[in-house]
């Protein structure tokens, strides 16, 4: 699993891709929490095109993102999340917590 | 004609996190048996994430144990079976509903209830102080065209 992070104004974009799971959850968590607490943005848009597997670490991941964001008072959005992405995050009720496209 | 196949595997692998990748792949390539879709696919695989996970997070807190997972074929429906001799759960009609988690902020409690929407059928069945057993079955529809 890889994430790449840009930066644009007041956007953060992290890019991941490869297999999300619980052996790859908590590095991906970190890295969220340090590029955020480093770039403060008003929005962080979480780009899932490359993603090829998730489970149930993925919610976890973007519960704790969103909650990060809340405190910062921005905003998060899931793009480009694959199929089996999706269904697994609607499991969870994701899709009314944040967008998810 | 369509033959009634039977084959099973069995693997057993240490409660290590790097194995969860494994698991889920070896249970996705046995399935290919049944030239399942993606959609199929996907969830066979998520629901194996979700219950080798489980032996290894929870079963096994501070320790490396065994883990076992049995791939079944049966005509159309494939069985899988992962079993581990952990710390048990007290309470699993409690453990399976949503949100439910005795985890850390990694952990969603979210696991079971995948499981169970994902695949056809789920059993559980655990003692504390022995272990879990997880028993998940998903028939893959055969389509048009297939012998
Ligand atoms: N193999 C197991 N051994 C011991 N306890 C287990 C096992 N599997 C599940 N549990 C217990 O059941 C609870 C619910 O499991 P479930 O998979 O639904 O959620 P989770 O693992 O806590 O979170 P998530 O799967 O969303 O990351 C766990 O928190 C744990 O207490
Ligand atoms: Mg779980």
């Amino acid at each position: 699993m890889t994430v790449t992070f840009t930066e644009s104004g007041r956007c953060l974009s992290a890019a991941v891709s490869g297999e999300l799971d619980h052996h790859h959850a908590k590095a991906l968590m970190e890295e969220l929490d340090r590029q955020i607490d480093a770039a403060m943005p008003r929005r962080l848009v979480l780009d899932l095109a490359g993603l090829g597997f998730t489970d149930s670490s993925g919610i976890a991941v973007l519960i704790r993102a969103m909650r990060r964001m809340g405190q910062l008072g921005g905003e998060i959005r899931v793009e480009r999340a694959p199929e089996q992405a999706k269904k697994v995050f609607r499991a969870a009720g994701l899709q009314r917590l944040m967008p998810i496209e | 004609m369509r033959t009634k196949a039977e084959n099973f595997v069995t693997l057993e692998f240490p409660s290590r996190s790097a194995n969860e990748g494994f698991a889920r792949a070896a249970a996705a390539c046995f399935a290919a048996q049944l030239d399942p879709t993606l959609d199929e696919l996907g969830d066979i695989k998520t629901a194996v994430s979700e219950a080798v996970t489980n032996a290894i997070v929870h079963a096994y807190p501070d320790a490396i144990g065994k883990v076992v997972m049995r791939l079944r074929l049966t005509g159309d429906v494939l069985e899988v079976v992962v079993k581990d001799q952990g710390v048990g759960i007290p309470d699993v009609e409690r453990a399976r509903q949503p949100l439910f988690t005795t985890g850390s902020e990694e952990r969603s409690g979210m696991g079971f209830t995948i499981m169970e929407s994902f695949m056809d059928s789920l059993r559980v069945r655990s003692q504390p102080g022995k272990g879990t057993v997880v028993t998940m079955k998903k028939r893959v529809s055969r389509r048009v065209g297939q012998k």
